[in-house]
């Protein structure tokens, strides 16, 4: 591999090193192939060099610009490599990332140091690097602190999700599974049989479809009006994210923010120390319009495929006047397969739909299942779990 | 034979009539050079598939095509046991009387019943070195995917009655997905990754050069111009380099020689895909855009 090119070598190692110190996933593979593809390209030709590393560790579009922000730091500045190598000790010595650390002792030590204020001396140094790699440059509004769940509540949370079963809620995928009463014939699995009794046939093996939940797409209003049912939302999301394949969650205040990755933490207080540093508009405002358009021009194509449900929570107040809100529903609706509004703020009885953005968005929904009382994750999965309400979706259209 | 150098990839793709900048020439020959497959991420009508046809034509190899769908299973991916046969084979050792299990047995799973589907005819080790195109993952299931996993690290497919095939040659396997849905991240780390993004300005004219030389060299710099601008607009789909292609090829086959907002209203048909979006372009926008291009 590297044989004479131990220098670069160790380049690479400290490179990668950076990389997965600013987030992006680099294993130690990742580093191998690197070395190799090296040796494979013209090594003085800055534009190759690059290439071939984003190639080869790189493995998604939305990492590929923190890469090259870090490529042009890091092989442009040798003094950077020392400044690796003193963060790695530091790091070594000190805390690990928050990433890493073992589920609630960050939360210890928030409790245990003044309220509110999160950095401590390795936290400090950490960012340091951060500005230097100049990672990060989105703004950090407003922070949100989440109470942890005690083991009990967790497992309680868990119970109480599997009985989340959203109204048609099984599809049938083309994939079978052997089944001894099922329609179909298993030709394949049949003349196997049929070879343990010298070549006859006693008895044919059967298959039926597979039939599994659609995956789900849950886009979640975080705006100052929803501040109050964050955390029993969160739970909520992160108790489904966890149950069931092919869950994508998004937040939506100002803007939009797919946090599906932050959630597949298996730990929720981990999971939501995440979140909350990858949501910067925590309890501002609401542009919901302008979000679902977001959403339907970045992501609709990317996670409404294969007939997903989508669950749009939000209490339906614009701050924009509902301006764009009703196109934008529109297209979301014909996008998916199925569209559920959950909606936590209105009154079931004497309900009257009147703001402007209730008005936009009620033609465009499959399903409307409002919740006065949002206080429990056990009355939030009954409410989406009954079947559809008799009162029909027209007499909602009407009202509105 | 495969390319010596980045610039000889770049040759290679260039004779087969692609356009490829830098950093896909240098992903490319990585890929042939590290035996690694190509996953090949973008918008629709970027290219994704014709880079596989390229590097079929351009080392000489067959290019085995998968197209993907959602359902696409082992029976129309890889290989299916020809039952019908099978079943006659069993019929006629027992009329001959030699109905022995383990002589039966090795008799059905024999390479003769095996039907080879595109990923088995692929890594074939009696036939010819391949370019296997496996195009649109995004669009089969995920369970599709593990199927891919053991084909993709070692270019070898497991047949539990039969035994392991391997790839004499490994195939130079090229992956593409529209991103309509995540690709795990199981096969990305089994793959060199490439994001094909729209060409910028020259090097869509070049691409625009190439593939429709009958368009004249004032109408295919307004035509691209035209697009490079649209492609800021905020539109649901954004054009691709197929629609500039088949734009400039309409727009000189009904003989305009430059962009008017007149012929972008009749032509934009064939640009816009959605409703939505010619609505809002249709008129004073387009009218805009070739002001601008213009300008």
């Amino acid at each position: 591999m590297a044989g004479g090119t131990g220098t670069l070598a160790l380049n690479i190692l400290h490179f990668a090193r950076l990389l997965r110190r600013a987030g992006l996933p680099v294993g130690p593979a990742d580093m191998l192939a690197a070395a190799e593809a090296a040796t494979l390209i013209d090594i003085g030709n800055r534009q190759q060099m690059r290439a071939a590393l984003r190639a080869v560790m790189v493995h998604r579009h939305e990492h590929a610009e923190l890469f090259d922000q870090a490529f042009a730091q890091f092989w442009r500045d040798p003094e950077l490599v020392r400044a690796a190598k003193a963060i790695e000790m530091l790091a070594a010595g000190k805390a690990p990332p928050p990433e890493k650390a073992p589920p609630g002792t960050r939360r210890l030590a928030e409790a245990m140091a003044k309220p509110r204020e999160r950095p401590e001396p390795p936290e400090q140094k950490r960012d340091e690097v951060d500005m230097v790699m100049s990672v990060s440059d989105r703004e950090r509004l407003q922070s949100m602190d989440f109470e942890a769940m005690s083991a009990d509540e967790i497992s309680a949370a868990k119970q109480e999700i599997r009985k989340l079963t959203l109204p048609l809620d099984l599809t049938r995928t083309r994939r079978r599974r052997p089944d001894p009463t099922g329609p179909h014939v298993d030709l394949r699995a049949t003349i196997r049989a049929s070879l343990r009794q010298g070549g006859e046939i006693l008895s044919l093996a059967r298959t039926r479809r597979v039939e599994k939940p659609p995956p789900l797409v849950v886009i979640c209003d975080i705006s100052g009006s929803m501040a109050r049912y964050a955390q029993i939302l969160l739970h909520f999301l992160h108790a489904v994210a966890n149950d069931r394949d092919q869950v994508q969650t998004f937040l939506f205040g100002t803007r939009l923010t797919n946090i599906t990755r932050q959630l597949r933490h298996r730990d929720p207080e981990v999971a939501f120390q995440l979140v909350a540093h990858a949501v910067p508009d925590w309890s501002g405002g609401t542009r919901i319009g302008e979000a679902l358009g977001l959403f339907n021009r970045q992501w609709s194509r990317r996670v409404l495929g294969q007939g997903a449900v989508v669950l749009l929570v939000t209490d339906g107040l614009d701050r924009d006047g509902a301006a764009g809100l009703a196109e934008n529903m529109d297209r979301l609706h014909k996008s998916c397969a199925r569209l559920i509004w959950l909606n936590p703020l209105l009154r079931w009885d004497g309900f009257e739909p009147r703001s402007q953005g209730i008005r936009a968005m009620l033609p465009h929904v499959d399903d409307f299942r409002p919740v006065h009382n949002l206080d429990s994750l056990r009355g939030l999965i009954s409410t989406l779990s009954k079947a559809p309400y008799p009162r029909a979706m027209d007499t909602w259209r009407r009202v509105a | 034979m495969l390319p010596a150098t980045v610039s000889d990839t770049a040759a290679l793709l260039a004779a087969g009539g692609y356009v490829a900048d830098n950093a896909l020439a240098t992903t490319v020959h990585l890929a042939l050079a590290m035996q690694r497959p190509l996953f090949l991420e973008g918008e629709p009508g970027t290219g994704k598939t014709e880079i596989a046809k390229v590097l079929a034509s351009g080392l000489g190899r067959r290019l085995v095509r998968l197209q993907c769908y959602d359902g696409l299973d082992l029976a129309a991916a890889a290989y299916e046991w020809d039952h019908a046969r099978q079943l006659m084979a069993i019929r006629i050792a027992e009329a001959a009387g030699t109905a022995d299990r383990q002589v039966l047995a090795s008799d059905i799973y024999a390479r003769e019943f095996l039907q080879a589907r595109p990923l088995l005819s692929a890594i074939d080790p009696d036939l010819p070195p391949a370019v296997l195109l496996i195009d649109e993952l995004d669009r089969a299931d995920e369970p599709f995917e593990a199927f891919l996993l053991e084909l993709l690290a070692d270019f070898q497919l497991t047949v539990p009655e039969y035994g392991t095939i391997h790839a004499a040659t490994p195939p130079v396997v090229v992956l593409t997905s529209n991103r309509t849905r995540e690709v795990h991240d199981a096969i990305r780390r089994r793959c060199l990754y490439h994001w094909v993004d729209y060409p910028d300005a020259r090097r869509e004219r070049q691409i625009l050069a190439t593939k429709a030389p009958q368009v004249g060299e004032k109408l295919s710099a307004a035509v691209v111009a035209f697009v490079q601008k649209l492609r800021k607009e905020d539109l649901f789909k954004l054009p691709g380099v197929a629609e500039t292609i088949d734009w400039a090829s309409a727009l000189t086959f009904l003989d305009k020689s430059e962009l008017t907002p007149e012929s972008v209203d009749e032509t934009l048909g064939v640009l816009l895909k959605y409703q939505d979006d010619i609505a809002k372009i249709k008129g004073a926008e387009a009218a805009r855009l070739v002001a601008e291009t213009a300008g």
